[in-house]
């Protein structure tokens, strides 16, 4: 099947292609050079075209997502839609947390072709699995969670970076994982105690391992085994007033350490996710302000790193991370209501819905900070721009960002009219007048997150071979001044007028027209030495069987849960 | 004789995953591990009459048809439905509730699962005040204070004791001789027996007794000699215990969920942990009764927004239960038509919805001769999830599983019956 997109104005940051008008040419799902005349045309002209976006970190699948869903009735409510049924469009609900349909079409309406699971409990993949094959439409990954991990607790302890390395290929192949996900390393195992770390420093009760040693350790295994990701790395301290120091000190860590990847043209070896939530200065909510200055500064100083957002929205939305202890302190200052599940041997996770205010002085901050990182750091090529969704705010609201960045007036209407007085006293957001370009935009919504995830090859971009993900949004950049009709780019990406999947169209003015759609499920296929991989498989079965509660050959998750699989492969150490 | 390892058990949320089969000429004729009730399930034991063919009911009496007429058959009740009800899920398997849901869309039905009669207060209560648990190995390896309150595991949940609270843990090296149970009941029962401190409360006054522990915790004085029929002291030493432990796990069960108060004595539990917090490391878990009670909550809460009691009367998931639930369609007649799948309500409803039941027309997707097959007008024999037919079950802390294929049937999967009704539902709306 071919197809030919005429005319429209291209945004390909991958390949430097900065709003030339351009054909694009789709022949079997792929994005090829050029078509023969029978294919079919779609019409662009006077549209802004761009890759299908890449979701780097958000939470749409799996045990706490699904938590979320369950514990907020009033949520749903908010939000639902009804079965169309001349498109088989599946009814759902839910505001912050859409059931699994929704989350598959409001993405694609977006112009979204692909997203991250960030955090996968491994105990529970096939959970994830299971979510992740009822949302349409999208390609997916998932990220297990290393950070609290025993047994790579114990051998980073002992560093010993080989059997680490070998327990997490086997992990990463039996949970169906992507990479490797570090979230509060030790401090959720201090969880299992009531208790939480502090700093890069500290040690969980028991074990003898530093998150210091955990980051680096894990940077090093993700090298080892090439894998098309870094690491990603939710630091220590979250939310704490004063905690861009244990950030910085955190990123500091994995510097140095060669990049390695098999597949992709990744050159960084550390994403921190969700900046936003890592860069407060301050000692207590009192004084409380921005460091988001000094973390900005660091990226822009340092080539190992690239970051992502998780900007502030603005909204009533559930917060949701497998930083068990981060969560019941939010229950705490919050008073709503607390979710946690501590998973054995290897993570936890809390749930709690937060109200983020712009009347608030927190929260009207939180959001300046967002702010000030998406523009202080110079280069889009080292930030994604995420919600974290849905901690921050729902990843529905990207369009509103996406305003919000193109447009000085739309800030300084939300600095004057909207948000509480702080977020001018305590950053430095009212004196930035930058405003990112849609050039901009595709590279911290495509470009950037394809090629740090590794996927760059096939992903994020429009050259010749890639995956045909297309969006298409009815605005026209050589009309539209986006600095001053803000509302109506806030509009134009909210729906797209076409997306195509995989050369298929799939969105058209706005609505899904291809729910059926299935994507693909990215998974690291690494391999390391046979006798060493099986002696380490053989000690981590003693300790199975003694201390989780199933069996070891029921821990693997099968195909079944993998209707499309896309292995990434790694190569032996 | 040939043996079949870690065989997942269909019986209770326990979930015992270390099941041994003895499999002869393709039939279940032994296990190893399992306890009686899971045994019984696997070997068919009880004199249980199996369907092997579908049933239609002509005339008052039971004649055999094909697979094909009978899913006509029931597609055609579906669809001519004004307010469908599709109850029961709990002894499936995830991707058929997740052909269910769509099928409940498809016919605008009410969808609910047997959790309506069981852990619904406690899901109502999750709604109000939160969640907070951990799964099972966390018991094993770090719990040192164990409840158990209302519940009785011990004929219940017969292995839960065994490899959850007996089993030494990493932390708990010695096993129970580390651990503190308690058991709140007001009978003095099996598992009672084996506790080191039995409140043994007056019946329906669990919120009352809940509250005063929530008080004592708060360092406020108990104004009574006694709580509901607690003496003070003892309430006060129970909750020093609490208090004092290093890793602390509340199981509960249907002799709090469904006494006097329901969700409420829920909410005021699970605030209760949340509290304990602030001195321990507390979390909970609800005793799950059917093997997949739990997923089907979960499923109906990624498919719709919403654990049960979902209605898509009007095309989008409406939740309201106490209205929208199987009991309040049943009971005020407003169902016409029901599809049981995977549960018992014949044997579990009261009377005033069995009643409705025999009025309208009840289709069974069941194996086995139950009161609630005598009352359908349509049996649809499937394959037995866990023993016939595969496919994902949530343990009831959450902790999915993959249940097992152990032998062949001819039968058709709960998931193909209902993939064939959606299809058959399909082309009939379409023809209207």
């Amino acid at each position: 099947m071919e197809r030919i997109i005429k005319n429209g104005v291209v945004y390909c940051p991958l390949n430097g292609i900065n709003g030339e008008k351009m054909d694009i040419s789709i022949k079997d799902g792929k994005i090829v050079e050029s078509v023969s005349d029978d294919a079919e045309v779609f019409d662009a002209s006077g549209q802004i075209v761009m890759p299908g976006a890449v979701e780097v970190h958000a939470h749409i699948a799996g045990a706490k997502v699904n938590v979320g869903r369950m514990m907020r009735p009033e949520d749903s409510k908010k939000d639902a839609e009804g079965t169309v049924e001349a498109t088989h469009r599946r009814a759902g609900s839910g505001f912050s947390v859409p059931s699994t349909h929704m989350t598959g079409y409001r993405y694609a309406q977006m112009g979204y072709t692909t997203a991250m699971e960030a955090a996968m409990p491994p105990l529970l993949a096939r959970h994830t699995h299971e979510e992740l094959q009822a949302i349409p439409i999208l390609d997916h990954a998932a990220f297990p969670l290393f950070g609290n991990n025993w047994f790579v607790m114990d051998y980073l302890g002992e560093g010993d970076i080989d059997s680490c390395a070998a327990y997490i290929s086997w992990l990463l192949r039996a949970t169906k994982g992507y990479a490797i996900k570090i979230v509060n390393p030790c401090g959720t195992e201090a969880w299992g105690w009531g208790g939480n770390v502090h700093g890069i420093h500290d040690t969980a009760p028991h074990f003898k391992v530093t998150p210091a040693e955990m980051i680096k350790g894990m940077a090093e295994v993700n090298e080892k085994l090439r894998l098309p990701h870094s690491i990603h790395l939710h630091c220590n301290d979250l939310g704490h007033p004063g905690n861009y120091e244990t950030t910085i000190e955190s990123f500091e860590v994995p510097k140095g350490i060669k990049v390695n990847p098999a597949t992709g043209s990744r050159d960084t070896v550390v994403h921190g996710t969700h900046v936003q939530y890592h860069s407060y200065a301050g000692t207590s909510w009192r004084d409380f302000e921005s460091a988001a200055d000094i973390v900005a500064d660091y990226v822009n100083k340092n080539d190992h790193i690239t970051i992502d957002i998780g900007q502030v929205t603005l909204d009533e939305t559930t917060t949701m991370t497998a930083d068990g202890p981060m969560e019941y302190d939010l229950h705490s200052l919050n008073g709503l209501k607390w979710a946690n599940c501590d998973v054995e041997m290897e993570t936890g996770s809390g749930v709690v819905p937060f109200i983020y205010s712009a009347k608030a002085p927190v929260p009207a901050v939180q959001w300046a900070i967002g702010m000030e990182l998406s523009l202080l750091v110079k280069d889009p090529a080292k930030i994604c721009l995420t919600t974290d969704s849905p901690n921050a705010g729902p990843f529905t609201r990207y369009p509103r960002i996406f305003a919000w960045l193109m447009s000085n007036q739309y800030r300084e209407d939300m600095l004057e009219n909207k948000l509480h007085k702080w977020a001018q006293k305590r950053s430095s957001i009212a004196t930035i007048d930058r405003e990112f370009s849609f050039y901009e935009i595709a590279q911290a919504t495509r470009g950037t997150p394809a090629k740090v995830l590794g996927l760059s090859d096939f992903k994020g971009h429009l050259g010749a071979g890639a995956d045909a993900d297309v969006a298409v949004y009815n605005m026209n950049p050589d009309t539209i001044d986006p600095s001053s009709d803000y509302m109506a780019i806030e509009q134009g990406f909210q729906k797209a007028s076409m997306v195509f999947k995989d050369g298929e169209l799939t969105v058209k003015d706005g609505e899904v027209v291809n729910a059926g759609l299935k994507g693909k499920t990215f998974w690291a296929d690494t391999q390391v030495e046979q006798n060493s991989y099986n002696a380490v498989l053989k000690e981590v079965e003693r300790q199975f069987v003694k201390y989780y509660s199933i069996g070891f050959k029921n821990y693997p998750v099968e195909d079944e849960y993998i209707a499309k699989s896309a292995p990434i492969k790694g190569v032996m150490l | 004789m040939e043996l079949v390892n870690n065989v997942v058990c269909p019986f209770c949320g326990t979930l015992c995953d270390d099941i041994i089969c003895k499999v002869e000429n393709d039939e279940i004729v032994g296990t190893y591990n399992a306890c009686i009730i899971g045994h019984s399930k696997f070997v068919h034991t009880e004199g249980a009459m199996r369907y092997k063919k579908p049933l239609l009911r002509k005339n008052g009496e039971f004649v055999e048809i094909s697979y094909e007429e009978a899913i006509d058959k029931a597609a055609q009740i579906l669809v001519d439905a004004k307010r469908p009800l599709m109850y029961g899920w709990s002894c499936t398997e995830c991707s058929a509730q997740e052909v269910g849901m769509e099928l409940a869309e498809e016919v605008r039905a009410v969808v609910d699962n047997t959790a309506s009669v069981c852990h619904g207060p406690s899901l109502l209560a999750v709604h109000d005040t939160g969640y907070p648990v951990c799964t099972l190995g966390e018991v094993k390896n770090r719990a040192d204070v164990v409840v158990y309150w209302g519940c009785n595991p011990f004929h219940a949940h017969p292995r839960h004791l065994s490899r959850h609270s007996y089993a030494r843990g990493f932390f708990r090296e010695r096993g129970r001789a580390d651990r503190t149970i308690i058991v709140v009941d007001p009978r003095k029962s099996d598992t009672s027996k084996l506790a080191d401190i039995h409140l043994q409360l007056d019946y329906n006054n669990d919120y009352e007794l809940v509250d005063a522990m929530r008080a004592a915790l708060k360092g406020h004085e108990i104004l009574y000699e006694e709580v509901a029929g607690i003496p003070r002291d003892d309430i006060v030493g129970a909750v020093e215990a609490l208090k004092k432990a290093q890793f602390g796990i509340l199981f509960f069960g249907m002799g709090i969920t469904h006494s006097l108060g329901k969700h409420r004595n829920i909410d005021t539990a699970i605030m209760m942990v949340q509290e304990l917090n602030q001195f321990a490391k507390w979390t909970l878990i609800p005793m799950r009764g059917h093997y997949n009670v739990n997923g089907f909550n979960q499923v109906c809460t990624w498919e719709s927004g919403y654990p049960f009691c979902v209605d898509f009367a009007t095309g989008t998931p409406r939740y309201n239960p106490g209205e929208t639930g199987s009991n309040d369609l049943l009971q005020n007649k407003e169902a016409d038509a029901m599809m049981v799948i995977a549960s018992d309500p014949g044997a579990h409803f009261p009377q005033n919805a069995l009643h409705t039941m025999a009025e309208i027309p009840v289709i069974a997707i069941e194996p086995h001769r139950t009161p609630t097959t005598e009352m359908a007008n349509l049996i649809i024999p499937p394959a037995i999830v866990g023993m016939e037919a595969e496919g994902t079950a949530y343990r009831m802390d959450g902790v999915p599983l993959r249940m097992k294929k152990v032998v062949e049937s001819d039968l058709l999967s709960d998931k193909e019956i209902l993939e064939k009704i959606l299809e058959k539902a399909q082309e009939l709306k379409a023809s209207k």
